[in-house]
């Protein structure tokens, strides 16, 4: 080595150095973190898209009951009234994820992990849940009984 | 003839030295006052997380975690497996008790302030390992893959979900998607069995090799009442004799548990299926499921599970760093504001816990 080297050269020289061995470092860290972050999320499945599925026939559902149909890959609730009518939304609780029920002895819907109530167009009417259930249509084709979520 | 055992230690101690640590042990002491009993429960907190070890272990010889397979193979082990029965029981028992252990040990030190200086650490590795316990529970209750642990990870990870700003992130992490599915499962199973084990490890081992460095914490005000020290007792052989024997009615009191009521598998899960009535999470999550049950759906502007999870994560926070805000116990001080502050803490958990029991 130069002893006679100007102190400000060296100075800048061990400045260059640090900033090449701090980015490399850097960069070096990114390089495996950034695939491992990329890893741990998980792929978009890519899914069918529903539009509408068969729910059963009308036999199948006597009046005053609710049952829980597959629509697509969440769950969904079709309900006849009383009255006769019927009708459908999400089943997912608006609240925390859970799947709801048709209660007879309430006339309502209702979910079971934190007492959530909604009236039987999907509003929600009593405990937490913060919205409404989504309606889904309900097609009536001779016995068959589809549900869909095109308006 | 030199016994087998001596030579053996002779060979060790030729080569590593084993005097130092021998003596240390031997000189160690553990304060005798009228709260001496709380020191147990750290003891008894280690060995039923060794009893987790082994039994996870041994569970983990036949477990298959898929969503096709688990909650057969675990119905494998209780029905097929020889002393398959005992084995699950005692790991699920002993996963409750163990929380209940830690919780009275993290309890009897908070009300003590053994958390102020100098043990700041060991309150911060042991609160890291509570908060693991509760992870632990939390993903091993998932693993039978059965009505309620399915709906319970559908609301502990949906709650991860509306934490502010990071909650988008972190609940298709937690799930492996965007529904709890087979997928979650597998995570859970790789956190329960690989990630947390891994993690707590490092904890216990601070957390233990703190608490032989610093020795045993007394209690406050012993300086005020004129410098008498405490009378002390021997750890090796008499303290340790006395947690053996307390480990002793621990295991006979698992036992008894394991047999006389058998820890339950429920009904497969069904994702197809209605959340069933009287779903509760465990008794530890109890007094956390019972307030979001009060909580409106909207307080103002926020919504009442932001709110909720906000509150708890911002308590849980404060609690974690207490040896940092209470000054006043670290100067050597009585603080009875962090005395009625615990009081009113276990209050509320023990409340809420009955009545989420009972409601």
């Amino acid at each position: 080595m130069n002893e006679s080297a100007e102190p400000s050269f060296r100075q800048s020289k061990r400045d260059f150095l640090k900033y090449v061995l701090g980015g490399g470092l850097l960069a070096w860290i990114t390089a495996v973190v950034y695939p491992i972050l990329a890893y741990l999320k998980p792929p978009k499945q890519s899914e069918a898209k529903i539009s509408s599925v068969k729910a059963g026939t009308l036999k199948d559902i006597p009046k005053d009951s609710g049952t829980i149909v597959r629509f697509g890959n969440k769950p969904a609730i079709l309900i006849r009234t009383a009255q006769g009518k019927l009708r459908a939304f999400t089943a997912t609780c608006t609240h925390l994820d859970c799947t709801v029920q048709y209660r007879k002895d309430m006339g309502l819907i209702w979910c079971a992990c934190h007492n959530g109530k909604y009236d039987l167009n999907g509003r929600n009417i009593a405990g937490p849940p913060p919205r409404p259930l989504t309606a889904l249509r309900v097609i009536v084709h001779g016995d068959d009984i589809f549900i869909s979520n095109q308006p | 003839m030199i016994p087998f055992w001596k030579r053996a230690y002779n060979w060790i101690d030729e080569r590593v030295e084993l005097e130092g640590l021998v003596h240390f042990l031997g000189k160690k002491y553990v304060p005798v006052h009228r709260h001496s009993l709380w020191y147990y429960f750290g003891g008894v907190s280690l060995f039923l997380f060794i009893i987790q070890v082994v039994t996870g272990i041994l569970l983990l010889m036949y477990y298959k975690g898929s969503e096709e397979l688990s909650f057969e193979s675990i119905q494998f082990i209780m029905s097929k497996v020889q002393f398959g029965w005992l084995i699950r029981s005692i790991h699920s028992w002993t996963a409750n008790l163990f929380i209940l252990a830690a919780m009275i040990h993290m309890f009897s030190v908070f009300f003590e302030k053994a958390y102020r200086k100098p043990r700041e650490l060991t309150w911060l590795t042991g609160m890291l390992m509570f908060f693991l316990a509760l992870g632990f529970g939390f993903s091993g209750y998932l693993l039978p893959w059965n009505e309620l642990s399915f709906f319970a990870t559908k609301v502990g990870t949906d709650i991860a979900g509306v934490i502010p700003v990071i909650g988008k992130l972190v609940m298709p992490f937690l799930r492996g998607g965007d529904e709890v599915s087979g997928a979650t499962l597998s995570r859970f199973f790789g956190f329960h069995v690989a990630v947390f084990p891994g993690i707590f490890a490092v904890f216990l081992g601070i957390h233990l090799l703190l608490v032989q460095r610093q020795g045993m914490s007394e209690p406050l005000g012993t300086a005020k009442e004129g410098g008498d020290e405490f009378m002390t007792m021997p750890f090796f052989p008499n303290f340790l004799l006395r947690d053996l024997l307390l480990w002793l009615i621990v295991l006979n009191l698992l036992a008894i548990l394991a047999v006389f009521f058998p820890w339950e598998l429920g009904r497969k899960a069904d994702p197809f299926a209605p959340a069933p009535a009287g779903i509760k999470p465990e008794w530890y999550f109890l007094f956390v499921f019972q307030t979001l049950k009060y909580i409106p759906a909207k307080l103002w502007v926020v919504d009442g599970e932001v709110l909720g999870i906000l509150l708890f994560g911002i308590a849980g926070l404060l609690l974690l760093l207490v040896p940092f805000w209470d000054r006043k116990s670290s100067r050597g001080q009585e603080n009875r504001f962090i005395t009625y502050l615990g009081i009113f803490i276990v209050l509320y958990i023990i409340g809420f816990t009955i009545l989420g029991w009972v409601v």
